[in-house]
């Protein structure tokens, strides 16, 4: 067992340093009280070739996997941007690149994958519905074939990145779930092109991450080629395995990389801060929580690790997802806590936006509701790696 | 022409100093390339691009994890390393250091027009080497430049420096020697497409011996200087506070100047 990066590696994590000492806390702080997108940490990140890391050289990136996709971004959010170090990338380079990568045709791949090493094509995902959130399978926006292509009506909620996106990964049934002979059948995968006149894309105000938008997605008579299917018709439900579990990869270093900074700024802070002889974390009653968190975050992490070295092998999806929904699981609860007793310790400061904490506290609420929620991560670990009767129908 | 840029792998800036038998504790260390010669990696690249340079040599001397900082070199645009790495130069001070420097460029057979340095390192801070460098192999020198412009068919350079109340504008003949601080530009992020390129590159590695040395002239051996002990830096003390009316305040700090700390 070999747990050293190699020197590329290495270099790559010290790019991402550099890069989020450049945008720290306060860059940030910024763009969510204005509700502004970092257009100026897009270009430093795409300029350093982050949004092509799983691009192959052929159309301009670095050909790299998960493994490097992870250190990118736990560098960058634990070094000062938050969940921001992984917000942008995972929008374009998870949902748009990696599935083109494996599953698009060479002119899906000629149209997409070039711009987006660039940082020139945003990309986003729709998948979540008002009446099929955690449930995938009763997915409603339906895609009927007609002439040499297809009629898509349906709605999304919550797509993170529509309002500015170019192209949208798009979820939607091709055979409605009670005419499929099993549930996984019938899901279709389009590459749609954005934005479009058949395509409503609103903003739901929220309550945090605001430096970028999240959005209802209306969808009305939209027409798309046949070349616009990405994978192929019916068979989108694997595939789109081979999203969800990196994304669910990035979002665990995500939180592992905000309690780390959470936690980096609380014993900075106690250190400093005397109230009574002793400086404030001293205290174990701080520093006992704040280590256990810690060392959940750093055993999440090689978790992660191991989840993302399973996927860039190529093996079984079931392993990936195990290790995958473990790994998030484990990362949110201590990530939680990390934050949780980082502004106990900054005391009426950690309330106070200009010493972040509380950015990153709305930051980590979203990763126990999304991209998978605490409940059916623990779902999944109880019935498919214990063994439990399934808990629901 | 051919332009040398010098590069040093030094404990990161975030790193925690700690001491341990009266030397730096290096077992929690992470290693980056000294910032100052990111500034000398940088303005040789831009010279590259700007077509004043044909090639840009990364050298280093220090152990294998010096390796890791010529490839931070490499990867900003440097088009090939030299590191001269040897348990024999373990303890070496910085008389030592300009000497294995200087000779591995005599034995690269280099014909350089430039050798750029960062001003200082910023473990040792000793400011040293590029001076001894110049000395050793007598060419001009000027250091801590914000602004550098090479004409290499005129066989000059012209330099900028900051001193006191203005800048000092240095010509110098070619070969020269220049050290680079913050202000000379704006270094770029390694990116990862370079990264992968710098992978490459070549890195020649010499020892002591291939340069023509034997033990006794390198490492502590070697040295002019000897490090007698090291001390963390005292911890700050709180500051004082004088708090009244103008004139009380101008009195307790001329006392305070004259008495405490008697600098008047
Ligand atoms: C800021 C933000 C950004 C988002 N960005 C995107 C995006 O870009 N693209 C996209 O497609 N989606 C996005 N989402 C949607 C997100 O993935 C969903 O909100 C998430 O999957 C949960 O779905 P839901 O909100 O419908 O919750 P529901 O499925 O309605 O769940 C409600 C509650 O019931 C619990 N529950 C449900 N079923 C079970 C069960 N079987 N056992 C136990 N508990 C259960 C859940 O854990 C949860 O606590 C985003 C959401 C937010 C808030």
């Amino acid at each position: 067992m070999d747990f050293t990066f190699t020197e590329e590696q290495r270099l790559m994590a010290e790019t991402a340093r550099k890069i989020a000492k450049d945008f720290p806390p306060d860059y940030w702080y910024e763009k969510e009280e204005k509700g502004e997108f970092g257009t100026e940490f897009w270009e430093a990140i795409s300029e350093a070739g982050f949004l092509g890391i799983v691009i192959p050289e052929k159309y301009g990136g670095v050909g790299l996997g998960m493994t490097e996709l992870s250190l990118v971004i736990e560098e960058l959010c634990e070094n000062g941007c938050g969940m921001a170090g992984n917000w942008y990338i995972c929008l374009t380079e998870v949902f748009g690149a990696m599935p083109i990568v494996r599953y698009g045709t060479e002119e899906q791949k000629q149209k997409y994958l070039p711009d987006m090493a660039k940082g020139k094509l945003e990309f986003c995902m729709a998948l979540t519905e008002p009446n099929a959130g955690t449930n995938t399978f009763r997915t409603e926006t339906f895609a009927k074939r007609e002439g040499n292509g297809f009629r898509i009506n349906g709605t999304k909620i919550f797509i993170s990145g529509a309002d500015r996106a170019k192209g949208m990964l798009l979820i939607t049934r091709t055979t409605k779930l009670d005419e499929a002979p099993k549930k996984t059948h019938g899901i279709t995968l389009f590459l749609v092109d954005l934005p479009n006149p058949a395509v409503k894309v609103n903003p739901i105000p929220k309550h945090g991450i605001n430096y970028s938008k999240s959005c209802e997605v209306v969808i009305e008579d939209l027409w798309v080629p046949e070349s616009a299917v990405l994978a192929e018709v019916d068979k989108g439900w694997y595939p789109l395995l081979n999203v969800l579990d990196p994304e669910r990869l990035v979002f665990t270093m995500a939180s592992v990389g905000i309690g780390k900074l959470a936690i980096k700024t609380a014993v900075e802070y106690s250190t400093q801060r005397k109230v009574f002889e002793d400086p404030v974390g001293s205290y174990q009653a701080l520093q006992h929580p704040l280590a256990e968190a810690y060392a959940g975050l750093v055993s999440a992490e090689l978790l992660s690790y191991k989840a993302a070295w399973l996927f860039d092998r190529g093996a079984h999806y079931r392993e990936i997802g195990a290790t995958a929904n473990m790994a998030k699981a484990v990362a949110v609860e201590n990530a939680t806590k990390a934050v949780y007793w980082a502004m106990q310790t900054l005391g009426g400061y950690g309330y106070a936006k200009e010493y972040h904490v509380e950015r990153w506290w709305r930051e980590i609420n979203l990763v126990r509701l999304a991209p998978v929620t605490q409940q059916m991560a623990l779902n999944y670990i109880g019935e498919h790696v214990m063994g439990m009767p399934r808990s629901y129908k | 022409m051919k332009v040398v840029v010098f590069c040093k792998s030094v404990p990161d800036t975030e790193t925690r100093v700690r001491l341990k038998d009266n030397r730096l504790d290096k077992s929690e260390i992470k290693y980056i390339l000294n910032p100052y010669d990111e500034y000398a990696v940088e303005e040789a690249v831009r010279m590259k691009e700007g077509g004043k340079a044909e090639e840009v040599i990364a050298i280093s001397m220090g152990p294998e994890r010096a390796k890791e900082a010529l490839r931070s070199a490499l990867a900003i645009g440097a088009d090939r390393g030299i590191l001269i790495k040897d348990d024999a130069l373990d303890g070496s001070d910085t008389y030592v250091t300009a000497k294995v420097l200087v000779k591995a460029l005599e034995k690269d057979g280099l014909e350089y027009g430039m050798l750029l340095f960062g001003q200082q390192a910023i473990d040792g801070d000793t400011w040293h080497v590029p001076g001894q460098v110049a000395e050793m192999l007598g060419l001009p020198q000027t250091g801590s430049i914000i602004k550098l412009e090479v004409d290499p068919d005129g066989g000059k350079a012209v330099a900028n420096r900051m001193v006191e109340g203005g800048e000092e504008v240095h010509e110098m003949a070619l070969p020269c020697v220049v050290t680079c601080r913050k202000g000379l530009n704006e270094p770029r992020y390694p990116s990862l497409p370079n990264i992968m390129k710098a992978k490459k590159k070549p890195i020649q590695e010499y020892s002591v011996s291939d340069l023509g040395f034997s033990a006794e002239d390198v490492g502590k051996a070697g040295a002019l200087t000897e490090v007698l002990s090291y001390a963390l830096p005292p911890q700050k003390e709180a500051g004082k506070k004088v708090e009244g009316e103008p004139e009380e305040v101008a009195q307790a700090l001329l006392q305070y100047l004259k008495e405490e700390i008697k600098v008047i």
